[in-house]
């Protein structure tokens, strides 16, 4: 089948034939979870650098993050989490890049936020529920719009434009909270916060509301719309070459407006369920990043939903074990983001050679060879 | 309203626009260059935020504001290093690594600003100006663009300079190829990969010292995030210019109108929200997106590593 | 007529010699052992089809490739030519069958890509050197066209010019001719002796026997990746064309020779013989009108040309061909012939209908097909397997897909179908397309496009670059297509294929049709020659 990661990020799928099936598997494994290792290691590095105390940050991540209640924090948090990596797999597998999703996510809880206190007074509770999501659905939907269309009429790279519609969607939603949507009864700028009885009621026995098996039913629904429908291997075509997708007859700017589309959708509906399930409320100036934190699974994952749901665990552990370990060792909660960053990095250049092992080329890049030597070339004739 | 045509207002406004435009000069500079080679730096605002940073604690700690230029320039080629390993060197794909750089830099940066001056917050002075003799007298004007500090000037003649470069010397053709048909530029017996690396190197040196402008300069004081989107304003700005250095020195000039209208207009009796103000930028940058959609040009290779001989 | 007589008056010493040369590709042999002797002032022809090695042999020569075996000697040292910089202070300059001139710049700023040495472009001395070498070759070069409003022929002295522009030594010509009206090849044959008189060594890189025949001084014949033959100076005079002939065919086929077609065919193929019109059966004027194109025009590129106020009328049964110089609106014909583009301005009728706003697939519906040159990228998705390939166009479609749900049994069975009808070879129709050789990805093309009631195919150089017993059967596809009556539209930059199989030969350039001639006589390839020359000429002179 096709591996759409091979192009979202520039390299050839992995390894199919002359191999056993234990080493494809082992080498499956190094290729996806030796980048996440080695991010690891290296932020205890970083952590060392700064003065903190590496063993202590990381057992409490795991304290917070599994221990006790951790694990059902940690479920909770896979409910929008989950849904986010299919709004941006979605995207990814037709090479296109969503990089809007900030202000996807924050539109779509600020209007379940300012609305749902609302809807709830004059409707019944599952009405208000229902709404509520397709609200949130609609808005971080209609937020990829315009880079979609500019996209799919002219060809203006998306990258750009989701990036600034992102920075105005941002504002936007900082302005409806400290605007129409603020609490009168308090002065911190933030929306009324939804009674717990108003929102989502939780599984018995646990406190995780069931928002996660909402997440899940829709993800499997949009995993299965991807790998086994004539849509699926349509978008596939359309993902490996656009210009074969042309020759073929695929309807190029639709398929960009749907894709576009459900993947604000999904990230829209992935912050109605953590707004009616979890947060209750939102406060100005709040970007909890969830978009550029998953980027890296998704990719490991291989654009695959069901392989990207154990990274995403993975991730939910780290976060929300290393927001209180960083409030416990001192440290700003953005050290989070270097850790995904190297993930990307180490992703990036293991899959680099992996690929030349697969080419059975030199690990030595053509480009670094020639540099090197060209260095030495010129210092000899100069 | 009332006060509106004051000369110091006019002297502020004019001041405003050329802080808030030049370090965009300098990081669209830095970009174009890479760009015109083939190279898409999307890490830029992480390169932005290391030089400002470290031109920051440099300055707080040297009280230089020339070794606090140096720092930040320094800090953005140190990065433009890995950048250059991975994507031009290694082949990689170029969006990933400058999203994993631009977060390198904001992570790094907020981490280290927090544990060490997170209690104190910390401000800078004024810089020294560079008063430009008989031109300085002039009223409005005078204050406002002739009493800049140095720096400001090392910016305009750095603007020339990568003009000239481009287009007047053998290395700005070979970057232009680069650019244009690596195959050519390879087969005419120049080196891609050496002349993206050097123009790559050159970006990450100017993208630091805009982020160490900004920070020196003005806003004298470091924030994390502070270059909120900068970066990728510039590359908007250099996707527009395509290559013409007058085109960025001119659309830098119109962002920096941009964010001092909105400032501006909040000292006096107009109340816009910051969120608005914050907004202006972006939504001028949408506007021109849409009515540039049709021409918008960037170089064929742009974002393709080079190989020999792959079609 | 050739510089065979200069030979004698420069030293026989080789400037350029090939030592047991090597080079291996994963899966491919390149080159095997190869030992060749350069000699100054001679034409040296290197003979072979597609895939016999001779890109890799010359990109050895230009430090593009390094040996993996054996070694290079220049006036007798043992050299390493690290890179195409290197290669150039040895004096190898390199003509490359794909254009490397970079179209937005000027004539003079692609020149200049060469200089070394001096900060600031030297726009002067510049200009003096091309006057120098422009003398050389006798030819005229405007230092401030720009490269895209050349024409090929232009184009290529460009080129020469380039590859001489830091004194060459030895020039090479990678199948200068394919793309070039018989009048420009005239041209180049002269320049090429003047050259040769000044002593400098020329590799010129054909797949065409009477070519290197009439050019050549020495001519090797390289066959998967071995040198098969060599034919020295004095040999090659002593030779009959016929004799000639003969012995490369025997060299260049050896055994396999009848399993490419018969001799007619093979001498047709190999450009021994003068290409003349083979299908016999001829469509009549009274035939249904199946495509009409009128007054259409499309968008342009800065790098390709859009077609712009084009008419076209084809028949059923008929064979059109389109002439011209690559990238002057050929694939932008196609495409908006397949509606892969939207005509900005006159319309396509197909069968008498008006379909200018109808999409690909609703043409697709009605007959038309496209086989695209761009097969590797456009033509399949090669990731996805051989089978999916072959119904890339059906996708969705009954009974193939039911209910949005792929029927593998369909699908495998009407890919087996395929697969042994145009005798594709693949391990399996579930292997990876990619995986095919490129002979065997233009047979899957073919198979998709001309299943499915096929009316007209817009066929977009259908042979380039394939192995001649490939060439040969889709030539035959071809003919065998419109001898059942179908209409195809044949885009071409093979002068000899175009002759070979078109009712008439169109001839596009910068966008525009500027002449149709009529192939009914021995003399078309020079009447469609002259539509090129002139029009690139008299179009070029007020850009």
């Amino acid at each position: 089948m096709s591996n759409p990661i091979s192009d979202a990020t520039g390299m050839i799928p992995l390894p199919s034939d002359g191999q056993s099936k234990l080493s494809k598997v082992m080498e499956t494994l190094v290729r996806t979870i030796l980048p996440v290792v080695l991010a690891l290691l290296t932020s205890v590095v970083v952590l060392i650098v700064i003065g903190k105390d590496p063993w202590f940050f990381y057992s409490e991540v795991f304290r917070y993050g599994v221990m006790g209640n951790g694990w059902q924090q940690t479920i909770r948090l896979m409910a929008p989490l989950l849904l986010y990596s299919a709004g941006l797999i979605v995207v990814f597998r037709g090479k296109l890049w969503n990089l809007g999703y900030d202000a996807q996510y924050l539109l779509g809880s600020v209007v379940v936020a300012g609305f749902s206190p609302m809807l709830i007074e004059v409707m019944p509770l599952w009405a208000a529920f229902t709404v509520s999501l397709i609200m949130g659905t609609a808005a971080g939907a209609a937020w990829t719009l315009l880079p979609a269309a500019l996209k799919a009429r002219y060809g203006t790279n998306e990258i750009i434009t989701t990036l600034m519609m992102s920075f105005i969607g941002i504002g936007i939603s900082n302005m409806l909270v400290r605007g129409p949507f603020q609490n009168p009864d308090i002065h911190v700028p933030q929306t009324r916060v939804l009674p717990v009885a108003d929102m989502f009621p939780q599984i018995p026995g646990t406190r995780i509301h069931i928002g996660i098996i909402i997440s899940v039913v829709v993800v499997l629904i949009i995993h299965l719309l991807l790998t086994r429908t004539s849509f699926g291997l349509r978008l596939d075509v359309f993902g490996s070459s656009p210009k074969t997708a042309l020759h073929v007859g695929i309807n190029s700017p639709q398929m960009i407006l749907i894709l576009f589309i459900l993947s604000g959708a999904l990230i829209g509906l992935a912050a109605s369920v953590d707004m009616l399930g979890y947060q209750g409320n939102l406060r100005a100036n709040i970007n909890p990043g969830y978009g550029a934190a998953v980027l890296p699974f998704v990719f490991l994952g291989r654009l695959n939903i069901l392989t990207t749901i154990p990274f995403v665990a993975f991730y939910c552990i780290l976060d929300t074990g290393g927001r209180l370990a960083s409030l416990d060792s001192g440290l700003d909660t953005h050290f989070l983001m270097i850790v995904i960053a190297l993930i990307l990095v180490f992703m990036s250049v293991i899959e680099y050679f992996g690929v030349k092992k697969d080419l059975g080329q030199s690990y030595l890049p053509p480009g670094l060879r020639r540099a090197v030597t060209g260095l030495f070339d010129r210092g000899a004739r100069a | 309203m009332i006060d509106i045509l004051t000369t110091t207002f006019i002297a502020t406004f004019i001041a405003g626009v050329i802080a808030s435009a030049i370090p965009l000069v300098l990081g669209s500079l830095g970009e174009t260059l890479g760009e015109q080679s083939g190279v898409l730096n999307l890490g830029i605002e992480g390169m932005m935020l290391f030089g400002a940073y470290f031109g920051f604690v440099t300055t707080l700690e040297t009280n230089s504001y020339f070794l606090g230029l140096l720092a930040g320039i320094a800090a953005g080629f140190v990065m433009s290093i890995l950048m250059v390993m991975l994507n031009i060197w290694l082949g990689l794909n170029q969006i990933v690594i400058g999203l994993a750089l631009t977060m390198i830099g904001g992570g790094i940066t907020s981490v280290l600003y927090f544990s060490t001056y997170g209690q104190t917050t910390p401000r800078l002075g004024q810089p020294d100006v560079f008063p430009i003799p008989v031109l300085s007298d002039l009223p409005v004007v005078g204050s406002s663009i002739f009493q800049q500090p140095l720096a400001f000037w090392i910016a305009l003649v750095l603007a020339f300079v990568v003009s000239v470069v481009l287009r007047n010397t053998n290395f700005g053709l070979r970057v232009r190829a680069a650019g244009q048909n690596p195959n050519s530029l390879d087969a005419a017996g120049g080196n891609v990969v050496r002349t993206r690396t050097y123009v790559a190197l050159l970006g990450g040196a100017f993208a630091g010292f805009g982020g160490a402008y900004l920070a020196l300069m003005s806003a004298g004081t470091f924030t994390p995030f502070m270059t909120s989107g900068i970066g990728y304003i510039a590359i908007v700005v250099t996707m527009l210019s395509r290559g013409r250095i007058l085109w960025v020195i001119a659309s830098s000039f119109v962002y920096g109108i941009s964010v001092s209208v909105g400032t501006v207009l909040q000292l006096t009796s107009f109340d816009l929200p910051t969120d608005v103000i914050k907004m202006l930028p972006f939504v001028a940058v949408m506007i021109t997106l849409i009515v540039f959609a049709r021409s918008s040009y960037v170089p064929p290779a742009l974002g393709v590593p080079y190989t020999r001989g792959a079609r | 007529m050739n510089a065979r007589s200069a030979a004698a008056t420069h030293s026989n010493t080789p400037v350029v010699s090939m030592r047991h040369v090597g080079k291996v590709f994963p899966g491919v042999i390149a080159n095997d052992d190869i030992t060749l002797d350069i000699r100054p002032g001679r034409v040296h022809c290197l003979l072979g089809e597609n895939g016999a090695g001779k890109s890799t042999l010359i990109s050895i020569l230009a430090g593009m490739q390094q040996p993996d075996t054996g070694w290079i000697e220049i006036d007798g040292q043992k050299v390493n030519i690290s890179s195409p910089r290197s290669a150039m202070d040895y004096g190898i300059g390199v003509v490359y069958q794909h254009s490397t001139l970079i179209s937005t710049m000027t004539v003079l700023e692609n020149l200049m890509l060469g200089v070394t040495g001096g900060a600031f472009l030297n726009r002067e001395s510049a200009r003096s050197r091309l006057t120098e070498i422009s003398a050389m070759l006798g030819v005229e070069i405007d230092p401030d066209a720009e490269a895209a409003d050349l024409a090929l022929g232009q184009q290529q002295q460009v080129e020469i010019a380039k590859a001489m522009w830091k004194g060459s030594r030895v020039l090479i010509l990678d199948e200068p001719t394919s793309m070039l009206a018989p009048q420009a090849i005239a041209d180049l044959d002269a320049s090429v002796e003047r050259l040769t008189k000044d002593g400098i060594a020329v590799i010129f890189i054909t797949h065409k026997l009477r070519e290197a025949y009439s050019m050549g001084d020495e001519v090797s014949v390289l066959r998967r990746g071995r040198l098969v033959a060599s034919i020295d100076a004095e040999t090659l005079e002593g030779l009959s064309e016929e004799k000639f002939t003969n012995a490369v065919l025997a060299a260049m086929f050896g055994d396999d020779i009848s399993a490419i077609g018969d001799r007619n065919d093979v001498e047709l193929l190999s450009g021994a013989k003068v290409a003349t019109k083979v299908r016999t059966k001829s469509s009549r004027s009274d035939e249904k009108l199946v495509l009409h194109l009128e007054d259409v025009t499309t968008p342009s590129t800065p790098t390709e040309f859009g077609v712009s106020n084009v008419s076209l009328k084809l028949r059923a049964g008929e064979v059109v061909g389109v002439a011209g110089i690559d990238g002057h609106g050929q694939s932008a014909l196609a495409e908006v012939v397949a509606g892969q583009v939207r005509a900005t301005s006159g319309s396509v009728f197909l069968d008498g209908d008006d379909v200018t706003k109808l999409g690909v697939r609703a043409r697709q519906e009605l007959g038309l097909r496209y086989v695209t040159d761009d097969r590797l990228h456009e033509g399949i998705v090669a990731d996805l397997s051989v089978a999916l390939n072959l119904l890339l166009k059906q996708i969705g479609k009954l009974p193939y897909w039911k209910r949005g749900q792929i029927s593998k049994p369909d699908v495998d069975a009407e890919a087996t179908r395929l697969v042994e009808a145009f005798e594709i070879r693949t391990p399996s129709i579930h292997a990876r397309a990619g995986a095919l050789s490129g002979g065997n990805i233009q047979k899957l093309l073919l198979a998709r496009e001309l299943s499915h009631q096929p009316t007209v195919v817009v066929f977009n150089k259908p042979t380039y670059g394939l192995d001649l017993k490939t060439v040969n059967r889709v030539r035959k596809i071809v003919k065998d297509f419109a001898e059942q009556g179908g209409a195809v539209l044949l885009i071409s930059t093979d002068l000899d294929e175009l002759v070979e199989l078109s009712d008439r030969v169109a001839i596009i350039s910068r966008g525009r049709l500027v002449g149709e001639v009529e192939n009914n006589s021995p003399d078309t390839a020079r009447q469609v020659g002259e539509f090129m020359v002139g029009s690139a000429h008299s179009e070029g002179n007020h850009v």
